[in-house]
């Protein structure tokens, strides 16, 4: 049963804020899509030795973006950097 | 807003370039990097991202000379079969009007049925280039997982989703598909192909055996299943034969697909914290504060809700009940097919078990809409190839043959839609 704490403590702990009537909304349908995903315990043990191989390649220095290129879409920079909301 | 809104920015960036695809307009989904151009994935959290590099398909359609003509519009991060979840608005689908295109790359393939553009690029996590296909009735590949780079394609579900072109007729779409695809050093996860797809749009289909699961034929709507048998017939007539074939694991397949894309969409989604990109918000406080702030005011509905059920199912105490589960339940599709392919080159299933929907329909029921990906989730969760090409007409709408072939057999679906044509 998914209730009101449960669907705000999952949305804290994705760090989503929800206003009340989405928190209500989802209560009711999560009930209905999770119970929905249960049937999922009657999958057989299926044996699956799937062929995969590692892809590597040599670790060498190529061109990256710039740092000008890597802050274009930053709401806020400071000196070159990132400027984001305060630690604690 | 043109009428259709297949176009969240249009553009006209021309290639300095010369190759097969001189002269084509090609419209690409907004959820794939262009360089200088706003990539928003549908999404206000990017409403104002524009990406410093192209991705690799982006810069393969340059090198063959293609036209680009605009960033479609599309359900926001891929999250929707109906394009209704964009944060721009719905679009039109000019082969029903007043019915939704299909999702989430709507806008790629009602541009191709309005004739706005030659060709597109959509991307397909469980259905999302061949559902809008079928609805719009035009023609759509999902490639064999690994053949098209996902370099610059912003991620919503990465084991499951590759980029594939939407066309008006089977051989332009393989025609791109040959541009497209191919190793690339970006993406790790691309394998090497000298394979041509074009050619094989040759409409020979004497001897071939086509593959015809009940599971997901008998869950179709009377009307779908009438122009689906038709188009068998016509299949038939030209020197197919069908066979039934088992795939019981599809029984749990969009379980097993909504769990494993909402629980990678949970952690790719992480990202949109607002300090590299994203809305500027005035929230107070720390970190969690901040971030769940900008995540409120950036996501919708539907991308809220899947972050929410993948956060849950990957949370303490619930991972092996749904996690591990749709894992052993992605393996079984897998084993299914590779079985049923023992007695049949291709699969064969109406792309949707619906008509499209009327605008607005769907959206109330998040359960509902799920359900209608029935038929084209198994071929994401077994990494398979798959193409719908149109099948006739409802009263309601176009209708999608999908066929579903062997991993990197790209040619076989191709030759054999291109009979179904």
């Amino acid at each position: 049963m998914v209730d009101h704490d449960a669907v705000t403590h999952v949305a804290s702990l994705a760090r989503v804020n929800l206003d009340d009537e989405e928190v209500e909304q989802f209560a009711a349908q999560f009930d209905n899509i999770l119970s929905y995903f249960e049937t999922l315990d009657s999958v057989p043990e299926v044996e699956s030795d799937e062929e995969l191989e590692n892809v590597f390649r040599p670790d060498e220095v190529c061109d990256g973006l710039t740092q000008e290129e890597a802050l274009q879409n930053a709401p806020e920079t400071e000196d070159g950097y990132f400027e984001g909301p305060t630690v604690s | 807003m043109s009428e259709t809104n297949a176009f969240i920015t249009r553009t006209d960036i021309e290639s300095d370039d010369s190759g097969p695809l001189d002269g084509q307009t090609v419209a690409v989904k907004d959820n794939i990097s262009t360089k200088g151009v706003r990539t928003t994935c549908g999404s206000a959290m990017l409403e104002e991202y524009v990406p410093p590099y192209d991705a690799t398909v982006v810069s393969k359609l340059k090198d063959a000379g293609a036209t680009i003509v605009g960033k479609t519009n599309m359900d926001e991060f891929g999250m929707g079969t109906t394009t209704e979840t964009s944060a721009f608005g719905a679009t039109e689908n000019p082969a029903a009007p007043g019915r939704v295109p299909g999702g989430s790359s709507g806008g790629s393939a009602a541009a191709v049925a309005a004739g706005e553009a030659d060709l597109a690029l959509g991307s397909d996590t469980g259905g999302s280039v061949r559902c809008p296909a079928a609805f719009c009735g035009v023609v759509g590949i999902k490639p064999t997982y690994g053949l098209v780079s996902r370099y610059g394609l912003v991620a919503y579900a990465n084991s499951l989703e590759q980029i594939g072109p939407i066309a008006p007729t089977v051989e332009s779409a393989a025609q791109l598909l040959e541009v497209i695809a191919g190793d690339d050093s970006h993406d790790a996860t691309t394998r090497e192909t000298d394979a041509t797809y074009a050619d094989a749009a040759d409409g020979d289909v004497d001897g071939l055996t086509v593959g015809v699961p009940t599971e997901l034929v008998d869950g179709a709507d009377d009307a779908v299943v009438e122009q689906f048998e038709a188009t068998l017939d016509s299949l038939c007539e030209q020197g197919a034969e069908t066979v039934e074939v088992s795939l019981p694991s599809v029984e749990t397949a969009v379980q097993a697909y909504y769990v494993i894309a909402m629980s990678e969409a949970s952690s790719n989604l992480a990202r949109f914290d607002g300090v590299r990109y994203g809305p500027d918000t005035e929230a107070e406080g720390n970190w969690n504060d901040s971030f769940a702030a900008v995540r409120e005011e950036g996501f919708g509905e539907e991308v809220k809700r899947r972050i929410l059920l993948g956060t849950y199912a990957l949370s303490a105490g619930y991972h092996d009940k749904y996690y591990k589960k749709a894992q052993d339940a992605r393996a079984w599709v897998r084993q299914d097919f590779a079985e049923a392919f023992e007695s049949a080159d291709v699969i064969a299933s109406p792309t949707m078990p619906v008509a499209p929907f009327e605008r607005g329909e769907s959206l109330d029921d998040p359960l509902q809409m799920y359900l209608a990906d029935a038929n084209t989730v198994p071929a994401n969760l077994a990494n398979l190839p798959a193409i719908s090409v149109p099948a006739g007409e409802t009263e309601e709408g176009p209708v999608g043959l999908q066929l579903v072939g062997e991993a990197f057999d790209e040619r076989t679906i191709i030759r054999t839609a291109s009979a179904a044509e």
